[in-house]
């Protein structure tokens, strides 16, 4: 790579060159000064999607049991029915309103919901503690460094760097670790122009490490497509998507915004919007291979099964998952509801779980890339039991 | 080609040059300007630690008592403002100070204690850390500094000392709570002995035991040990047992971290981790070695540690093995471009909006007090030259240089920002880049400045 690099740099000998590239400039700025990167063989068709959303959602507002008798009590101010701001999933839950969007998606199996779930974090109710957890996918995150979605890379055939890529600003502990991957916010500055590009190029071509990086983060943000910044879940997942149809097979991002303590109907407009357009962009997006994809969007922890007195909820413990694309065999809630009596809750306060939501990712790295199961349960998620073979699997 | 001593004093163990300022040129310079160095920057942690309690106390939630939430959410707003203070001083201090290697070796082992402010309440305290439990011990001893870091309120808080009680103190048994061992195991492996030296999960367990008792006054922000929190009964650690007359005490406490620091595993386990950090990511043995055994001479004295570093020919060989961390990188290039009094006042404004510092050190993933663990920051050049971690320094690159372009020549910048230690096409990219600023971002972006 860096061969081809360095046999189109000018050298401070050759001026006389330079001078003669720079009048061509206009033709050199169609083509990509900086080394393309090399698309490889991927492992497989399949694709996964983790979305990581922070802040703890609330599984009881946002995928509503209001069939359950005890609910309308437990949440007067908030709780909401189909008349009003749900729109009926089964019969027995209702999901907000403002994730109409995905409705066609429920109808089409392509959605579907993990409730009553949780990592094995209890009692803290930390926020860092419980996304650690999440993320590092072991109870004993502390003493973790890296995540699991990264060591699940180290049990898929011939993954590369480009196999993965974490999109977003932010360092996930996911993807962190000894398996290499990519990271890329969309929207990132990289105002390299022609001049600059050039006298860039020259500068680092005798430097591999500073070479491939430029070359890399030119070719990603090359991807980037119409986007203005990169906070935006929309664009996000778009980029996301655009790597999919290329040579990625995992992606993952987080949306945040999901810690409501209060006025929660109005807080959580805005990541419900986030979360509904970043799914629907994917869909769209990813075309074709939307039938071959299965995104998991996760969160730390519940949140309380009564509303505050701020018409917001607390950190809780059992919560939900939403799993969606056309890997799925969705259009149902999954998981086994605890009931919301005072003696069914967690510490007579919240959702008891009754499923480890790592079964979930489990499950579809299982099925997707054909990751061994005792691998699973021994590497990516070490103490997890997997279990029989779930039916939320296509 | 390798620069001359001078500029390696000032790039590999300093935050590089600065016009007008007059550096140390070699190894004993280095060494001497060590003494400057505390008293240089004696604001540098800002509001107390008695005042930062007062505003921990109003940010913590307690569930029994129902405070209003307006209440909790100033006191968070007070945080994040003296938070981002805190940062900007951080910066800055790096910026102005003479005493370079004084600053980096602040950083240094401010990561090798590692505290990280993810929370509110870890945010209001981790300013302090480094003026309270680092500086004053530099020069001194590491035992000394052992001691201090363990016993700081933001390390108790951030190993989560303050919730350990031993399972059978009395308030152990009747709120039915028990051991945390996360300070007694990060201070183990670490900040003394390290991952894999001569000890067991009971040294660890045991060590975790005795600690019991150690804890900080929320009220106050003030170190305390209780001793109806400390589990009864002694504690065996790395052979030696503490507490033999019952029920340990905080000087069995002191005891015990003494022992850690004379530890042979923990002179060997310093001396990597300087070396890894000043010289290279993989460093000789024989610089390891040299390192080692003076800290074991002298009993963890930290001069004659520093001393052994800078005397052994592979600190002034081997130029260019390390990247600059995003600190580093942003720090020497503000440097570099000779901040007016005014630039700097606009640095230490945490509300003035361009070119703030803070941003561009999230973008690059670095973001000052919060490492990503109690391991701290990673050493290795791959971690810090990805596609998005260069994009951000080019990106920092020619915002810095369009700020500074009025004023600068590239041709000067290159030879105060690089000395002798620039390559041809780097000064030849300089020097021919169309515009002034553009001249300035490409010496900032080019692998000279961002390697040591």
């Amino acid at each position: 790579m860096t061969d081809t690099f360095l046999s189109s740099t000018p050298s401070p000998t050759r001026r006389g060159f330079l001078k003669g590239a720079l009048g061509v400039a206009c033709s050199a700025a169609a083509s990509p000064l900086l080394t393309p990167v090399t698309v490889a063989a991927a492992p497989g068709e399949n694709r996964l999607v983790i979305i990581v959303l922070r802040g703890a959602m609330d599984g009881l507002g946002v995928f509503a049991p209001y069939g359950d008798r005890d609910f309308a009590a437990l949440r007067p101010g908030i709780g909401g029915t189909p008349d009003d701001r749900l729109i009926d999933l089964d019969g027995r839950f209702g999901v907000d309103r403002r994730l109409g969007a995905l409705i066609p998606l429920w109808s089409a199996g392509e959605l579907g919901i993990a409730h009553a779930v949780s990592t094995p974090y209890r009692g803290k109710r930390s926020h860092f503690d419980g996304q650690d957890l999440l993320e590092a996918g072991v109870e004993d995150a502390d003493r973790t460094q890296n995540g699991w979605l990264n060591r699940a890379l180290g049990h898929l055939n011939d993954a590369r760097a480009e196999t993965a890529i974490a999109v977003g600003r932010e360092d996930m502990l996911l993807m962190r670790g000894p398996n290499p991957s990519q990271t890329w916010a969309p929207g990132t500055r990289l105002v390299l122009e022609n001049d600059e590009r050039r006298l860039l190029q020259m500068i680092y071509a005798k430097d591999p490490l500073f070479a491939k990086a430029a070359a890399t983060a030119e070719f990603l943000s090359g991807r980037d497509g119409k986007v203005k910044g990169g906070r935006d879940a929309e664009a996000i997942a778009r980029y996301a998507a655009r790597r999919l149809n290329e040579e990625a097979r995992i992606a993952a991002f987080s949306i945040g915004g999901w810690d409501t303590h209060a006025s929660q109907p109005h807080a959580l407009q805005r990541p419900l919007k986030d979360l509904s357009r970043a799914l629907i962009a994917l869909r769209e997006q990813l075309g074709g291979h939307w039938g071959r994809t299965m995104v998991i969007a996760m969160t730390e922890f519940g949140r309380t099964a009564a509303e505050n007195g701020n018409r917001g909820t607390d950190h809780g413990t059992g919560g939900a998952a939403l799993l969606a694309g056309g890997a799925l065999k969705g259009g149902r809630v999954f998981g086994d509801w605890p009931g919301l009596k005072t003696g069914d809750l967690f510490e007579d306060r919240d959702l008891m779980p009754t499923q480890d939501v790592r079964h979930y990712p489990a499950w579809a790295l299982s099925a997707l890339f054909g990751i061994d199961r005792t691998a699973i349960e021994a590497k990516v998620f070490p103490g997890l039991d997997m279990g029989p073979r779930p039916s939320f699997i296509a | 080609m390798i620069p001359s001593t001078e500029t390696i004093a000032a790039i590999r163990f300093g935050y590089g040059f600065r016009p007008g300022q007059t550096l140390p040129r070699d190894a004993e310079g280095l060494i001497a300007s060590l003494t400057g160095g505390a008293a240089f920057a004696p604001d540098l942690g800002g509001p107390t630690l008695a005042e930062r309690g007062a505003i921990f106390l109003r940010s913590h939630i307690r569930r029994k008592e129902k405070r209003p939430r307006e209440e909790i959410r100033e006191a968070n707003q007070a945080i994040g403002s003296m938070f981002k203070a805190d940062t900007a001083r951080r910066v800055v201090t790096a910026v102005r100070s003479p005493h370079g290697f004084f600053e980096r070796l602040a950083w240094f082992w401010g990561d090798h204690f590692a505290v990280a402010g993810r929370s509110f309440q870890q945010r209001s305290l981790v300013g302090r850390f480094e003026a309270d439990a680092i500086r004053p011990h530099l020069t001194g001893s590491f035992r000394d500094m052992l001691r201090a870091t363990t016993m700081h309120p933001a390390m108790l808080l951030f190993l989560n000392q303050n919730t350990s009680m031993g399972p059978n103190s009395v308030p152990g048994v009747n709120r039915n709570r028990g051991l945390n061992e996360n300070l007694a195991r990060e201070i183990i492996e670490l900040h003394t002995l390290g991952v894999g030296a001569g000890y067991s999960q009971t040294d660890v367990r045991q060590f975790a035991e005795l600690l019991t008792g150690l804890g900080f006054d929320r009220r106050l922000a003030q170190t305390q040990f209780v001793p109806r929190r400390a589990e009864p009964g002694p504690e065996t650690v790395l052979g030696v047992t503490y507490g033999s007359h019952g029920r340990a005490e905080l000087a069995d406490i002191e005891s015990a971290l003494d022992a850690l620091a004379a530890h042979p595993a923990t002179a060997r386990h310093i001396a990597r981790k300087l070396a890894t950090h000043f010289v290279s990511d993989a460093p000789s043995e024989d610089l390891i070695n040299h390192v080692e055994a003076a800290f074991r001479r002298h009993d963890g004295a930290l001069i004659p540690v520093y001393t052994a570093l800078l005397e052994h020919p592979d600190a002034w060989s081997s130029f260019g093995q390390k990247v600059k961390q995003p600190f580093d990188f942003v720090v020497s290039s503000i440097r570099a471009t000779d901040p007016t009094p005014d630039e700097i006042a606009i640095y230490l404004d945490p509300t003035h909006r361009p070119l703030r510092v803070r941003r561009p050190l999230v973008r690059m993933n670095q973001i000052v007090y919060v490492p990503p663990g109690p391991q701290g920051w990673p050493e290795e050049a791959e971690a810090w030259i990805t596609p998005q971690g260069l994009s951000e320094r080019i990106d920092w690159a020619s915002r810095l240089g369009r700020k500074v372009a009025a004023r600068t020549d590239p041709r000067d910048f290159l030879r105060t920002a690089l000395a002798d230690h620039m390559s041809d096409e780097t000064e030849f990219a300089a020097t021919r880049a169309a515009e002034r600023w553009e001249g300035i971002a490409l010496v900032l972006a080019s692998p000279e400045f961002n390697r040591r």
